[in-house]
């Protein structure tokens, strides 16, 4: 008897990353910095991981059978489930009183579109599991069309005159459900990055971490203005930096420094010039900031 | 031992929980539920059951109720669920996972037409269309033998030959809510029945491995004939785990196949689930009359006992074929799975298809009568002839 699931080693090259060199991630991709800090943020917990892995970027990280490009447990899971599959990971986990984390590691595809349903209802229940959805905004792993998480005038290969939605706000909808931690990181700000992860494994129950992941094949950037163009989203409020606590108690942990988000799409050749309207996207953005500040101010975390 | 009066969703469900609960030495068990009339009242049981290391999920939908029991098996527990109808179609990419993946989740299924339009009678479409995946299929006849059946397809499952699903499957109604005399086994039995599960690709810290990542066309060939063989380890191995059974509990869960009164038959009935309890009756009057008749009941469509069939049926020249479904465009999945198994190995047989009960209508005794005098006349076979309706 022989099941190739099981009976093949894998071929390893490092056991002391979570995400080992040699991996498939284009350069300059944010996904790669986000497991770097989720590999550092275990470590310095003490902790270990299984991580559950939707269709998305992510799974083609660990590349191909019988190689692995993580150094833990993998379960690949189909693109709409990965909370579900966790779900029952993390049930075995806890009747065996183990104590590692089960972490899914998805896209905005898989979060923000066809896993909606499966996360809700995961954090609805409040499972024991840490959901980090790196962002980046568009279906990578195919080849770069829409989500409802790609900005406005954002083209992709499904939206070639640029969109003409807005994106999803997760963060309020994952608020909504009165989990214990949501919150948003920045790669290009790693001391707050490091963190909230620290106190997302130190909490109980669904704990949901946005990253905001620049993918440079799918934005048309530079990959090595990577950290910069996600800066650039933190300082002009377009990617607002907080944390939210039961739901209510807002935290904003890095404060929008007045930089013009304009500079942000000058510099991504995915948005094209003439669709976007300068003074609507400064209106929006301002809207936006000014509502979270009254929140933070009004419904304070602490 | 307890016999009690109970529906095949109480059976279905009892089986699945004592089941679960016997693992309670090992990892546990878990698993996601989510309702579908007519199954809901397995789920509501399990739901209710209190395990000793186990949890029960109650999800928001049938994708992710297997979403979860394949994690929980993935994590080394005990895992099934059960569901019927548009619910087996919602979480048929994951029930192809479990079986991709070689977990020996089982899975209770109550046969229900498939929608729209909405219709909740018995038929057989929902469950034979996941014909093409890696899952035992097991279709019941009676209460009792939905239980025996479910708790026989853990072991069956979890055997390291084998390693697979099971879908254990019941009609709707005629069995699912209709009360019958079953023998309700003790805990301590069923714990000597089956031993802790132990996975061997289990997820562990020691040997970190990514679980259905990239694979290349090579090596996944080599997993799909890893599949294929353990599927034709699985006649053997039922017949093992079927006289362990009789042994501890004193019954016999049934054959792959029963035949009845078909030595020196020369036109035989098949068929499955409740209609196989309608066939026989007819089959024993007619043998009465002095006519060379027989039949076959099927309970297990995955992997297909093509030779056990054969070797059942050594004189038959005309064999009937009932299908409570319908294949657009072909007829009977039975019959036309059937008729493949007979390719080049008793080619001059006759086989006819009748499409009985389809869509959840009766199937008499009358009815059955009239199949087998269609039969009897026949000098040819011809397209699938559909019962109950006059077209
Ligand atoms: C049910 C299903 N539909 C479609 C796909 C194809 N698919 C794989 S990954 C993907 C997009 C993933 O996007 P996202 O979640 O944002 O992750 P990214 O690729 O950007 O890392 C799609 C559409 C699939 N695997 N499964
Ligand atoms: S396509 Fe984008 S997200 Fe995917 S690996 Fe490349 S840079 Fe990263
Ligand atoms: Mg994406």
């Amino acid at each position: 008897m022989n099941v190739t699931l099981e009976t093949q080693d894998p071929i390893t090259c490092c056991d002391e990353c979570l995400v080992r060199p040699g991996n498939t991630n284009c350069g300059g991709c944010g996904m790669s910095v986000g497991l770097i800090m989720l590999d550092r943020a275990l470590k310095s917990a003490g902790q270990k991981c299984q991580l559950v892995i939707p269709a998305c970027c992510g799974i083609v990280t660990a590349g191909g059978y019988p190689t692995t490009g993580y150094s833990v447990p993998v379960l690949a899971s189909t693109f709409a489930a990965s909370p579900a599959f966790a779900s029952g990971v993390a049930a075995v986990r806890d009747l065996n009183d183990e104590p590692h984390q089960v972490i899914c590691w998805a896209g905005d595809g898989g979060t923000y579109d066809i896993g909606m349903a499966a996360l809700s209802a995961a954090a609805e229940r409040n499972e024991h599991i840490i959901y980090i959805c790196y962002d980046n905004e568009i279906y990578g792993n195919t080849g770069g069309q829409r989500s409802s998480a790609t900005p406005p005038g954002a083209r992709t290969t499904t939206t070639p005159v640029g969109k003409q939605e807005r994106k999803k706000d997760i963060m309020a909808i994952m608020a909504a459900h009165r989990i214990p931690y949501a919150a948003t990181l920045s790669i290009a700000h790693p001391e707050d990055f490091a963190r909230k992860l620290d106190t997302a494994l130190h909490l109980e129950g669904f704990r949901f971490l946005l990253i905001h992941s620049p993918c440079p094949t799918g934005w048309k950037s530079e990959p090595a203005e990577s950290i910069e163009l996600v800066r650039l989203a933190v300082g002009s409020g377009l990617f607002p930096v907080y944390e939210v606590l039961d739901g209510w108690k807002y935290r904003i942990t890095i404060k929008p420094n007045g930089a013009d988000p304009l500079e942000y799409y000058r510099r991504q050749n995915r948005f094209p010039a003439a669709a976007m309207d300068a003074d609507a996207v400064r209106a929006e953005v301002a809207g936006a900031s000014a509502r979270l500040a009254r929140l933070a101010e009004v419904f304070p975390a602490g | 031992m307890a016999i009690e009066v109970v529906t095949g969703n109480h059976a279905a469900g009892y089986a699945l929980s004592v089941a679960a609960e016997a693992n309670r030495v090992g990892r546990g068990a878990a698993c996601g539920i989510y309702p579908i009339t007519p199954q809901t009242e397995i789920v509501e049981f399990v739901a209710r059951f209190p395990f000793t290391k186990g949890r029960v999920i109650a999800v928001e939908s049938e994708h992710s109720a297997m979403g979860v029991s394949i994690g929980a098996a993935m994590a080394g527990a005990r895992a099934f669920t059960a569901s019927s109808s548009n619910g087996l179609a919602y979480m048929t990419e994951n029930i192809m996972v479990a079986g991709y993946y070689r977990l020996p989740i089982v899975l209770a299924a109550v046969n229900r037409t498939l929608g729209p339009p909405w219709n909740i009678w018995a038929d057989q479409g929902d469950t034979l269309y996941l014909r093409d995946f890696p899952m035992i299929q097991l279709y019941c006849e009676t209460n009792q033998e939905v239980l025996d059946s479910t708790v026989l397809a853990f072991r069956l499952a979890e055997d390291s030959r084998i390693l697979l699903p099971v879908m254990v499957i019941m009609d709707a109604f005629i069995l699912s809510h209709t009360q019958m005399e079953t023998d309700l086994p003790e805990q301590d039995l069923v714990d000597r029945f089956l031993p802790p599960l132990n996975l061997p690709h289990q997820l562990r810290f020691e040997r970190p491995t990514t679980v259905g990542g990239l694979t290349w066309p090579r090596e996944t060939l080599s997993q799909r004939l890893e599949i294929d063989e353990a599927m034709e380890r699985v006649a053997a191995a039922y017949e093992e785990h079927r006289a362990a059974f009789e042994k501890i509990f004193g019954r016999d869960p049934g054959g792959a196949i029963s035949a009845f009164e078909t030595e020196d038959a020369e036109a035989v009935l098949i068929a499955s689930g409740t209609i196989a309890s309608t066939a026989r009756e007819v089959v024993r009057n007619r043998r009465a009359r002095g006519e060379k008749i027989g039949m076959v009941k099927m309970k297990m469509f995955r992997p297909l006992p093509g030779e056990a069939l054969l070797d059942a049926m050594p004189r038959a020249t005309k064999i009937g074929v009932l299908d409570r479904d319908y294949a657009a465009g072909v007829g009977g999945v039975w019959w036309h799975d059937l008729r493949a198994a007979m390719q080049g190995r008793r080619d001059g047989v006759l086989m006819q298809d009748y499409l009985t009960g389809v869509c959840g209508g009766d199937v008499t005794p009358a009815m059955l009568e009239e199949v087998i005098d269609d039969l009897l006349d026949r000098r040819s076979a011809g397209k699938p002839v559909w019962k109950g309706i006059d077209r």
